[in-house]
C-alpha cells in the first residue's frame, strides 16, 4: 500500500433504489470542511422521481475548488444499476479505482473500458449485520479513511446529521463507519489528502442556498414562487427564512404570477424577488417589461438549465443568455448579473437586488444549474454592506411628479401610504406624472432616463473578476469561471500566464472597463457553455476585442473540463 | 378598514383624480367610477391608503382616474400583483378592476385562484362581453350567436363562461353581480364587497356603447333578485343553475378567514440563518 | 339586503324639513358634479359647444347647492348614504351616464337638462303631496317651485337650439385601436 498524497482527491459514489449515495455524498462534503479541506459535490440522477441510479460527484482538496477536475479517482457503487450512464460525467484512467459490492450486478462496460483497476467489497453483507446499517454509511466509512480525513470528523457529522433520528440510528451509522473504515484497510490505495490548513471558518452550502441568503441580507422580505428545476431550491430554501425574518414567500399559481406578485410587492415598498429557470424565465419576459416601463424594481434569479423548451432541466447550460439580455419587448434597459462562482451566487444576488432597488429597474441574476445545485465546502462569505435602498421622496409637494426627469435618471418613488404621493405606475408610455402618453417628446424623455439611470451608475469593480496579466485574455462567466481558472491555475505552474475576465455584470455593458481589462491583449479565448456562441456574439456586439478570438463554446450537459481549456490555450490556431 | 379611517370627511369627489376619461361617453364604466368613489368616501377610506389594480382594457383605465395609488399593469395580470401588494402590506385598501377579457380569457387562472387564496381584497369586473380596446371582438362572457365580432363571424359559437359559477366553485368569499345603471345600488353593494374579508367578486354589467349599443337595455333589464343572498355555497350554486344573467346584489356571502400569513420576525440578527451552513 | 328592498330603493319617505333639504342639496350637488363630469368627457371628445354647455350648467347647479344650503342655514341637515336617498336611483337632477353620446348637439343637452329639471318637480310634488306637515309641504312646494323655474328657463333656452337632423349621430370613421 502507498502513501502517496494530493492536494485534490475526486470521488463518485453511486447507487440506486434509495442507496442513499447523496447523504453519503453530503456527509463526506461536511466531514471534509470539519477536518480544514475545501471541497464541491455534484449530484446527477436518473429521470425516475424516487428509487432511480443517483451518482454523487465529491471533489476534496487543500484549497477552494471551483469546478470538478479532469479525472476521477475512485468510484465506489453500492450496485451498478445503470451506472454507465454516467459514463461521460465520470471520466476514469488506469490510475482509477472502482470498487463495487460483489453482489451488486455486473459492472457497465463503458465503465470497465476505462481500464481503472477493480476491486470488491461486500458492502451490503457487513452493513446486513450491523442492527440498523446501511451501506451508504459503511461506503462513508471506507472513502474517508482510504483519503485520509480523521475518523473524528466523520463521527461529528454522523451525531449533527442524524440526531434527529435517534441514538440507535446514530450509533448503527457509527458502527457502519467503522466496518468500513476497516475494511479499507484491505482495499486497493488512492491518493491520500494532503495535511489540511485548519482553523478558517467553513460553510457547507448550495449555490441557490447562497442566492436565497443573498437575497435576505440584499433586504429582500418578499417572495412569490413557482417550483422549476433547477431554481426550485432558492425558493425552498427562502420559504422558512423569509418567516423568519418577517417576510412572506407565497407560492404562486405560474410563472405569470409569480413575477407580476413581486412586482405588486415592490410597488407596496418591499424589496421583491421571484426564482425560476429558462422555461419560467420565458414566461415572465411580458412582466418584466412591465416593471422596467413601471420603474418598480424587481430581482429575478434564473438558474439556467439546457435548452430550448424543457431542454435537460437537470443539467446547466449557459444559453438563456440571449433571452436575458435581448428577451424583453421594446427597447426595455435593465440590469443582468450572473454569479462567478458558487460562494458568489450571495454577493451577486445582494448586489442584484441593491442594484434594482437603486435604479428602480428589473435585476436578472444569470445562475446556473452547475452553481445553483453543487454543494461546496467555502470559506464563509464576506459581509457586504449592499442592502436596498430605494430613493423614496421625504415629502410630496402638489406639483409631484412620480415619474420627473432627473439628472440621474433615478425619480424618487413614494410608496402607499404616503399621503400625497399618489401615483398610477403604469407600463403604457407616460409623462412624468404617469398620466398615458404617446407623444415623441415623453417617449423620447422617459426612454432616455430610464436608459441614463442605468448607464450612468457607478458599479465600481464589481463589474467583473480579473484576475493575472499577459498578452492573452480568457473572457468568460458564471459556472465556467470554475474550471477556466483552475486551468489558468495549471497555466501558470508551468510558467505561463494568462488574464482572466470573469464578466460579473453583463447588462448595462461597461465598454470603458472593458477596454481598460484588456489593455495589451492580444488574443482572447472565450469560453462559454452554449451551443450557439451567445456569449461570444455578446462580447461582438458589445465590446471591443482584439483580431485574434478563439472561441470555446460547448452545449450542456456535460460540463467543461479544466484540461480542455488547458489544450485550447497550448493549441491555438 | 379602521385604520384607513380619514380624520375629515372625504367626498366621491375627492376621489376622482385629475385625469379625465378617455372612455366614450355613454360607457357603463362612467357609473361604476361613480360608484367606486362614492363608496370610498362612505367607507371614509383614506387616498393614501387605498391601492386600485388593474390590468389592461378600457376598465382597466380605472386607477389613473381615482385618487390613490394605483397600477395599471399588464394584460390579466391584475390578480397577482394585487396579492403581492396586499400580502405585503396589509395595511392598505386593495381593490382591482378591470373587464371580461383581462378577467375570464387571458387572466382566467390568475381568477381561479385568486378565488382560492381568498385575499381581502375586492375584484370588480365591468363586463360588457366584448373586448374595447381592440375593436369588438367576442369575449368569454359573448353569447354564442353573437355574429359582429370580426375574429369570430357567425358568433364564437362556444358558450359563455358564467364567472358566478367559476367564483363559487373557486372559493371566493363574497360574491355579487351589479348594474352599472344602477350607480347606487353597486354602490351599496361594492361598500359591502370591501367591508367583508376575504376576496370579493363583484360583476358589474357595464355597457359597451360603442361595439354592445344593444346592452343598454341593461338599465331596464336587470333587476334586483328576488332572493337574499345565502351563505350556503350549494344554494348559491343552485340560484345560479337557473340564473339568466340579469339578476344583481349579493348572491353569496361566505365566512371562510382570509389568506394572511404573519409578518413577524422570529430571529433578531440575519446572522442566525448562516448557523446551518456552519459545517 | 333583504329580498323586499330594491338596492336604490326609493320607498323612503321624507319626514322631516332637515331630511329634505339633506335631500335638495344631496340633489344639487350630485348634479353639478356630473355636469362636469359631462363637461370633462366632452372636452375629451373634442365637442367643445357642448362641454361649454355642461359646464355652465354644473356652475348654475353648484349655486343652487349654495342656495339650499342656506336655507337650512341653523338646521343640522343629515348625511345620507348614496343609497338611502327617497330617490330611484341618483340625484333626479343628475343626468345618467348613458344619455350622453359623443356627437350629441347643444339640443340634447337642454333636453336632457329639461328632463332631469321636471323630474325633480315631481320628487319634491311628491313631498308635497304625500306629507301631511304644513311646513314641510311649504318647504318642499318653495323647492319645488325653483325646479319649475329652472324648467322655464330650459324652455326658453330650448328653442334657441334647433333639433338637429336625423343622422346627427353619424361618423363615417370607425372606432379606434388602442391597445
Amino acid at each position: 500500500m502507498t502513501t502517496e498524497t494530493s492536494k485534490s482527491v475526486s470521488i463518485v459514489l453511486t447507487g440506486s433504489g434509495g442507496s442513499g449515495v447523496m447523504t453519503a455524498g453530503s456527509m463526506l462534503l461536511d466531514a471534509a470542511g470539519r477536518a480544514g479541506y475545501y471541497a464541491l459535490m455534484t449530484r446527477s440522477s436518473g429521470p425516475q422521481i424516487r428509487g432511480g441510479e443517483a451518482a454523487a460527484m465529491v471533489r476534496i482538496a487543500t484549497h477552494p475548488v471551483e469546478s470538478h477536475t479532469d479525472r476521477y479517482d475512485m468510484l465506489m457503487a453500492i450496485d451498478w444499476q445503470n451506472v454507465g450512464r454516467f459514463a461521460a460525467e465520470i471520466p476514469m484512467d488506469e490510475a482509477s479505482l472502482m470498487i463495487g459490492d460483489p453482489k451488486g450486478g455486473e459492472r457497465p462496460e463503458i465503465i470497465v473500458a476505462t481500464g481503472a483497476r477493480q476491486a470488491e467489497l461486500p458492502m451490503r453483507e457487513m452493513a446486513k449485520a450491523i442492527e440498523g446499517g446501511r451501506p451508504n454509511m459503511l461506503v462513508l466509512g471506507a472513502v474517508a479513511k482510504m483519503i485520509g480525513l480523521p475518523d473524528q470528523a466523520v463521527t461529528e457529522v454522523i451525531e449533527r446529521n442524524l440526531a434527529r433520528k435517534g441514538q440507535e440510528a446514530v450509533d448503527a451509522s457509527i458502527a457502519c463507519v467503522k466496518a468500513g473504515s476497516k475494511a479499507a484497510a484491505e482495499l486497493p490505495s488512492i491518493p491520500q489528502l494532503s495535511a489540511s490548513e485548519t482553523d478558517s471558518s467553513r460553510w457547507s452550502i448550495t449555490g441557490n442556498q447562497a442566492a436565497g441568503l443573498g437575497a435576505v441580507r440584499g433586504g429582500v422580505r418578499f417572495v412569490a414562487a413557482y417550483p422549476i428545476t433547477p431554481g426550485t431550491e432558492v425558493l425552498e430554501w427562502l420559504a422558512p427564512a423569509l418567516k423568519k425574518v418577517g417576510g412572506v414567500l407565497v407560492q404562486a399559481e405560474d410563472e405569470l404570477a409569480s413575477v407580476t406578485q413581486i412586482i405588486g410587492g415592490s410597488f407596496g415598498g418591499t424589496p421583491s424577488l421571484t426564482a425560476t429557470s429558462g422555461p419560467g424565465l420565458a414566461l415572465m419576459m411580458e412582466s418584466i417589461g412591465l416593471a422596467v416601463a413601471s420603474e418598480t424594481p424587481i430581482v429575478v434569479v434564473d438558474v439556467m438549465r439546457g435548452g430550448p423548451s424543457t431542454g435537460i432541466p437537470t443539467k446547466s447550460e449557459q444559453s438563456d443568455l440571449n433571452i436575458a439580455v435581448y428577451g424583453l419587448h421594446g427597447d426595455a434597459p435593465h440590469l443582468v448579473v450572473a454569479p462567478t462562482s458558487l460562494g458568489d451566487c450571495l454577493f451577486t444576488t445582494q448586489w442584484a437586488v441593491h442594484l434594482a432597488e437603486s435604479l428602480q429597474t428589473a435585476a436578472i441574476v444569470l445562475s446556473d444549474q452547475a452553481l445553483g445545485q453543487s454543494q461546496a465546502i467555502i470559506d464563509r462569505p464576506a459581509d457586504v454592506a449592499f442592502l436596498a435602498k430605494r430613493e423614496i421622496p421625504a415629502e410630496v409637494g402638489e406639483d409631484f411628479k412620480r415619474y420627473a426627469i432627473t439628472a440621474s435618471g433615478v425619480s424618487p418613488m413614494p410608496i402607499p401610504g404616503m399621503a400625497g404621493g399618489q401615483y398610477t405606475a403604469d407600463g403604457l408610455e407616460h409623462t412624468e406624472t404617469g398620466t398615458p402618453s404617446s407623444s415623441d417628446i415623453d417617449h423620447s424623455a422617459q426612454m432616455d432616463k430610464r436608459l441614463r439611470k442605468l448607464t450612468d451608475f457607478n458599479y465600481g469593480d464589481h463589474w467583473a473578476d480579473i484576475d493575472g496579466d499577459g498578452e492573452t485574455a480568457i473572457l468568460t462567466w458564471g459556472s465556467t469561471s470554475g474550471p477556466v481558472s483552475e486551468a489558468l491555475d495549471r497555466v501558470r505552474a508551468d510558467g505561463g500566464d494568462a488574464r482572466l475576465i470573469k464578466i460579473r455584470l453583463l447588462l448595462p455593458v461597461q465598454p470603458e472597463q472593458f477596454a481598460a481589462a484588456l489593455e495589451g491583449v492580444k488574443r482572447v479565448l472565450i469560453v462559454e457553455q452554449s451551443h450557439s456562441g451567445q456569449f461570444y456574439r455578446y462580447l461582438r456586439a458589445h465590446y471591443e476585442l482584439p483580431d485574434d478570438v478563439q472561441v470555446f463554446a460547448k452545449p450542456g450537459p456535460l460540463p467543461i473540463r479544466p484540461a480542455e481549456i488547458v489544450d485550447r490555450l497550448a493549441n491555438w490556431s | 378598514m379602521d385604520t384607513n379611517t380619514a380624520s375629515k370627511p372625504l367626498t366621491a369627489k375627492d376621489f376622482k383624480s385629475n385625469v379625465k376619461p378617455v372612455w366614450c361617453p355613454g360607457c357603463g364604466d362612467f357609473g361604476v367610477l361613480s360608484s367606486l368613489t362614492k363608496v370610498f368616501a362612505e367607507l371614509k377610506l383614506i387616498p393614501e391608503n387605498v391601492a386600485v389594480i388593474s390590468g389592461i382594457g378600457c376598465s382597466s383605465r380605472i386607477p389613473a382616474y381615482v385618487n390613490s395609488y394605483g397600477f395599471h399593469g399588464v394584460h390579466g395580470r391584475a390578480l397577482p400583483l394585487a396579492i403581492g401588494l396586499k400580502v405585503s402590506r396589509p395595511d392598505l385598501s386593495v381593490i382591482v378592476t378591470g373587464g371580461d377579457g383581462d378577467g375570464f380569457s387571458i387572466g382566467g387562472n390568475h381568477f381561479l385562484h385568486a378565488c382560492r387564496r381568498n385575499v381581502d381584497m375586492t375584484y370588480i369586473v365591468m363586463d360588457n362581453q366584448v373586448y374595447g380596446m381592440t375593436k369588438g371582438q367576442a369575449s368569454p362572457t359573448t353569447e354564442a350567436t353573437w355574429a359582429k365580432g370580426k375574429l369570430t363571424p357567425g358568433g364564437p359559437g362556444i358558450n359563455p363562461f358564467n364567472p358566478l359559477v367559476i367564483a363559487l366553485a373557486s372559493g371566493a368569499n363574497y360574491i355579487a353581480r351589479c348594474s352599472s345603471g344602477d350607480p347606487n345600488g353597486t354602490a351599496k353593494v361594492l361598500a359591502e364587497a370591501i367591508a367583508h374579508p376575504g376576496f370579493s367578486f363583484v360583476q358589474i354589467m357595464s355597457p359597451c356603447v360603442t361595439y354592445r349599443p344593444e346592452q343598454r337595455e341593461w338599465k331596464k333589464t336587470a333587476r334586483p333578485s328576488p332572493v337574499e343572498a345565502t351563505d350556503d355555497p350549494a344554494r348559491a350554486a343552485r340560484r345560479l343553475m337557473s340564473d339568466d344573467g340579469l339578476n344583481t346584489g349579493p348572491l353569496y356571502i361566505g365566512s371562510r378567514a382570509p389568506y394572511q400569513p404573519e409578518l413577524k420576525a422570529s430571529i433578531e440578527n440575519l446572522a442566525e440563518l448562516e448557523q446551518e451552513f456552519v459545517v | 339586503m333583504t329580498a323586499q328592498e330594491k338596492p336604490t330603493s326609493g320607498s323612503k319617505t321624507i319626514a322631516t324639513i332637515e331630511d329634505l333639504l339633506a335631500h335638495a342639496r344631496d340633489m344639487e350637488a350630485e348634479a353639478a358634479e356630473r355636469y362636469d363630469d359631462l363637461a370633462d368627457q366632452m372636452e375629451v371628445h373634442n365637442n367643445h359647444e357642448v362641454a361649454r354647455l355642461f359646464r355652465k350648467l354644473a356652475e348654475i347647479e353648484a349655486k343652487h347647492v349654495a342656495a339650499v344650503e342656506a336655507m337650512g342655514d341653523g338646521l343640522d341637515l343629515p348625511e345620507l348614504k348614496p343609497w338611502d336617498h327617497a330617490w330611484e336611483n341618483e340625484s333626479p337632477e343628475a343626468p345618467e351616464s348613458d344619455e350622453v353620446h359623443y356627437l350629441m348637439t347643444p339640443y340634447h343637452v337642454i333636453s336632457i337638462a329639461l328632463r332631469h329639471e321636471k323630474i325633480a318637480v315631481d320628487f319634491f310634488e311628491g313631498v308635497v303631496a304625500n306629507s301631511a306637515d304644513p311646513k314641510l309641504r311649504e318647504t318642499a312646494d318653495r323647492l319645488a317651485d325653483e325646479e319649475r323655474d329652472h324648467v322655464k328657463l330650459l324652455e326658453e333656452w330650448l328653442t334657441r337650439f334647433p333639433k338637429p337632423d336625423e343622422g346627427w349621430d353619424h361618423d363615417p370613421d370607425p372606432p379606434n385601436l388602442q391597445e
